[in-house]
C-alpha cells in the first residue's frame, strides 16, 4: 500500500471533504497562499479559492468566534490554531460559547466546527509553542478531542470530525508531520470512540496517545527482548473514550501504565488511570502507572527538554518494574 | 421626532412591541422580588426603542445576537411570552429547556441566536454569523447587540476588523446607557466609541436611542445597505438602563444620582416619547394607547401564571444534549 506522511494525509483529507461538502471552510492564520507553514493545507486555495480558504489576522479569540458563528449558521468551518498553545487564546469563545451551546439551547442549536491544531515538544520551541495541551478541552463537556497517531489515523479521524455535529479539538504532534504511514487510496473514516489496539499482549498494558503510540511501540519491543509482553492500546480520542476496550486490556494483563504528552499533573494519565484503578481493581497486580510530561515549562536547551518528554527506555523501564512487582511509593 | 412615513399598523405594532418589553420586564423583577425566579436577571426598561427600532427593520431570516441584558432583544424579534417566562423559571417548556435562563435565552426560530453572558462574547458570533450568510448566499443582515461595557473587550475589535476587510452584512449596535456595570461609561472608555470603528473604515452614526422612529429610521437605512455588501456599521444608541445592573442592585445612589434616573424616566422615556407621537399624528389615541398598555399586562400576567404552573425538566434531562448527533444521550 502506499505511504503518505502525516501533512500529505491531513491535505488529502481537506480535499475531500470540502469537494463533498461545499459548507465545509477553512480559517486562520496564513492557511490560503501559503497553505499553512506546516503545508497541510497547499493547493486547497488554489482549487476553492480565498472564498473557502480565508487567511486571518493574527487574532486567534476574533476568527474562533467567527468560526462559532458561521457554525451555528449553518456552515461547517475548521479552525486551523498555528500552535497549540493558541488554545489559551480562544477558550472563551471554545469552551464558554461553542462547547456549551448546544446544551444550553436545550439542543436546538449545533456548532458543528473544528479547531485543527497541534502538540508536542522537542522541537526546541521553548515554553510558548512547545505544550502539549489536550486536556484543558477535554476537561470541558461537550468538546469531542481527537489525538492521531499516525498518517493513516490522522485522515480517517480528521474526515470523521468534519462530519461531526459537535465542536471538535484535533491536535497532531508537531514531530510527526513528516512521519510516513500506509494511508490506503480509496475513501475511509475513522470512528470516534474506537480505541486501537496496536499491539497484543499478556503481562501488560500499555495506553499511549498521540506520538506516545510509537513510543509505547518502541517500548514494547524493548520489553519483548527482556521476555516481558506488552499491549498497546491507542484510544484514538479522548472524548469520547473507549474505556470498554482499555479495561478489557487490563483485565486480560492485570497491569498498565498509560503514557501522554500533556503535563502529568491533573492530566489524560490521571483520568484513565483513575477510570482504570476504579473499573479493573480487583484484576490489577501492580498499581497503575503513568508517565506524562515533566510539570514544568518546556526548555529551550535541548539539554533540558528531552527530558521532559517519556522516552522508549523510560516507559520500558517503568513497565518492567510494574511487571516484577518493583512498586515505588515515591515522587 | 419624524413626520410619519410608515402605516399605521406598523406605528401600532412598534409601540405594543415596545410596551410588550416593558411588561415582560415588570413581571421579571415581581417574580425576583417575591423569590419565584431561580437566580437573578437584568431588566432592559428605559432601553425599549433600541430593540424594537432595529428589530422592526429585520426580517425574521435576518440575525441578532444578544447579552445579559436580553429580554428586550428577545421579545423585539419576535418571541412568545409564555416561552420565555418558562424559560426564565427554569421550566421544560422555555425556549431553552430550561437549561439557558436569562442569560442564555435563544429564540432560533425568529433569528435571534442568543443571549451572552459573558460581555462581548458575542461579537465574533454575530461576525460569524454575517460570513455564513454571504457563503450560504442568502442577503441576511446580523446585528450584534452589545452594551458600552462591551466596548472595552478586544473580541470586539478583532472581529470588526474582520468584519470590515471581508466588507461583512452586520450591523454593531452599542446601547450605550451610561453604565457598565456599577462604573459610568466615561470611566471604562477612552476616547470616542464611534471614532474606534471609524479608524477601521467602518461607518459610524451616533444616534438618540429613545426615539424609536429615529432608530428605525437609520436601522432601515443600513439595513438595506448591509444586504447590497456596502456593511458593515456601527451604531452607538445613547440609552438608560432604568434599572440597576441586575434585578438585585437596588441601593444604587453610590454610583448613580437618583435625580438622574427620575429624569430619564419623566422626560426621556421611549414609550412616552412615542405615545404622545401617535396621539400627536392622530395615529391612536390617548384612551387607544391605555388600552393597549392594559390588554398587554393581562397578557403578561397570564404567561407568567402559565410558566408558574408548567413542570420543571425531568431529571433525566440533565444528561442531555451535552452532544448534539448520534452519542446525545
Amino acid at each position: 500500500m502506499r505511504e503518505l506522511t502525516l501533512q500529505k494525509a491531513i491535505n488529502e483529507a481537506m480535499f475531500e471533504e470540502m469537494r463533498r461538502d461545499p459548507s465545509v471552510f477553512l480559517m486562520g492564520e496564513d492557511v490560503a497562499e501559503t497553505g499553512h507553514p506546516f503545508k497541510f493545507f497547499a493547493g486547497l486555495v488554489d482549487e476553492f479559492g480565498t472564498g473557502r480558504v480565508i487567511d486571518t489576522p493574527i487574532a486567534e479569540p476574533g476568527y474562533m468566534g467567527i468560526a462559532v458563528g458561521a457554525a451555528m449558521t449553518g456552515m461547517r468551518p475548521v479552525v486551523d490554531l498555528m500552535f497549540g498553545d493558541f488554545l489559551f487564546l480562544v477558550m472563551d469563545q471554545l469552551c464558554n460559547q461553542a462547547a456549551k451551546t448546544h446544551y444550553m439551547s436545550g439542543g436546538k442549536q449545533k456548532v458543528p466546527l473544528v479547531v485543527h491544531t497541534n502538540l508536542g515538544a522537542t522541537r526546541r520551541s521553548a515554553a510558548q509553542h512547545s505544550q502539549s495541551l489536550h486536556a484543558l478541552v477535554a476537561h470541558i463537556p461537550g468538546i469531542k478531542v481527537v489525538l492521531p497517531s499516525s498518517a493513516y489515523e490522522a485522515k480517517g479521524l480528521l474526515k470523521t470530525a468534519i462530519r461531526d455535529e459537535n465542536p471538535v479539538v484535533i491536535l497532531h504532534d508537531k514531530m510527526m508531520y513528516s512521519e510516513k504511514a500506509e494511508v490506503p487510496e480509496q475513501e475511509y473514516l475513522i470512528p470516534f470512540g474506537v480505541a486501537n489496539v496496536v499491539r497484543e499482549g499478556t503481562d501488560i498494558t500499555l495506553v499511549g496517545t498521540s506520538s506516545m503510540v510509537g513510543v509505547c511501540r518502541a517500548a514494547a519491543d524493548i520489553l519483548a527482548a527482556q521476555g516481558i509482553s506488552a499491549e498497546v492500546i491507542d484510544p484514538r480520542t479522548i472524548v469520547p473514550l473507549d474505556e470498554a476496550t482499555i479495561i478489557a486490556s487490563v483485565k486480560k494483563t492485570s497491569r498498565a501504565l498509560v503514557v501522554d504528552e500533556g503535563h502529568q499533573n491533573f492530566g489524560v494519565t490521571a483520568e484513565i488511570a483513575a477510570r482504570i484503578a476504579e473499573k479493573a481493581f480487583y484484576h490489577l497486580d501492580a498499581p497503575v502507572g503513568r508517565m506524562g510530561a515533566m510539570d514544568v515549562p518546556v526548555p529551550f536547551s535541548p539539554a533540558l527538554e528531552d527530558l521532559t518528554v517519556p522516552t522508549p527506555e523510560a516507559v520500558a523501564a517503568k513497565a518492567a518494574a510494574l511487571v516484577r512487582g518493583e512498586v515505588s511509593h515515591g515522587a | 421626532m419624524t413626520a410619519p412615513t410608515h402605516n399605521t399598523d406598523d406605528y401600532l405594532r412598534m409601540y405594543r412591541q415596545m410596551v410588550r418589553i416593558r411588561a415582560f420586564e415588570d413581571q421579571a423583577n415581581q417574580l425576583y422580588l417575591t423569590a419565584k425566579m431561580p437566580g437573578l436577571t437584568h431588566m432592559y426598561s428605559g432601553e425599549e426603542a433600541v430593540a424594537v427600532g432595529i428589530c422592526e427593520a429585520l426580517k425574521i431570516s435576518d440575525k441578532i445576537t444578544s447579552t445579559h441584558r436580553g429580554h428586550g432583544h428577545c421579545v423585539a424579534k419576535g418571541a412568545d411570552f409564555k416561552l420565555m417566562f418558562c424559560e426564565l423559571l427554569g421550566r421544560a417548556e422555555g425556549y431553552c429547556g430550561g437549561k439557558g435562563g436569562s442569560m442564555h435565552i435563544a429564540d432560533q426560530a425568529n433569528g435571534n441566536l442568543g443571549a451572552n453572558a459573558i460581555v462581548g462574547g458575542s461579537a465574533g458570533i454575530a461576525t460569524g454569523a454575517a460570513l455564513s450568510a454571504r457563503m450560504r448566499g442568502t442577503d441576511e443582515v446580523t446585528v450584534c447587540f452589545f452594551g458600552d461595557g462591551a466596548t472595552a473587550q478586544g473580541l470586539l475589535y478583532e472581529a470588526m476588523n474582520m468584519a470590515a476587510l471581508w466588507k461583512l452584512p452586520v450591523i454593531y449596535a452599542c446601547e450605550n446607557n451610561g453604565y457598565s456595570e456599577y462604573t459610568p461609561t466615561h470611566e471604562i472608555a477612552a476616547g470616542s466609541l464611534t471614532a474606534r470603528a471609524e479608524a477601521m473604515g467602518i461607518e459610524a452614526f451616533k444616534i438618540d436611542g429613545q426615539d424609536v422612529l429615529a432608530v428605525n429610521a437609520l436601522a432601515t437605512r443600513l439595513v438595506a445597505r448591509a444586504r447590497r455588501g456596502d456593511g458593515p456599521f456601527f451604531i452607538e444608541l445613547e440609552t438608560y438602563r432604568y434599572m440597576g445592573h441586575h434585578v438585585g442592585d437596588i441601593n444604587r445612589s453610590y454610583y448613580r444620582p437618583k435625580a438622574e434616573e427620575e429624569h430619564w424616566q419623566t422626560n426621556r422615556d421611549p414609550i412616552t416619547l412615542f405615545g404622545d407621537w401617535l396621539a400627536g399624528q392622530g395615529i391612536a389615541s390617548a384612551d387607544d394607547l391605555a388600552a393597549i398598555r392594559t390588554a398587554i399586562a393581562a397578557d403578561a400576567e397570564e404567561a407568567v401564571a402559565y410558566a408558574l404552573a408548567s413542570p420543571f425538566p425531568a431529571p433525566e434531562a440533565v444528561l442531555s444534549h451535552v452532544f448534539a448527533g448520534a452519542t446525545d444521550a
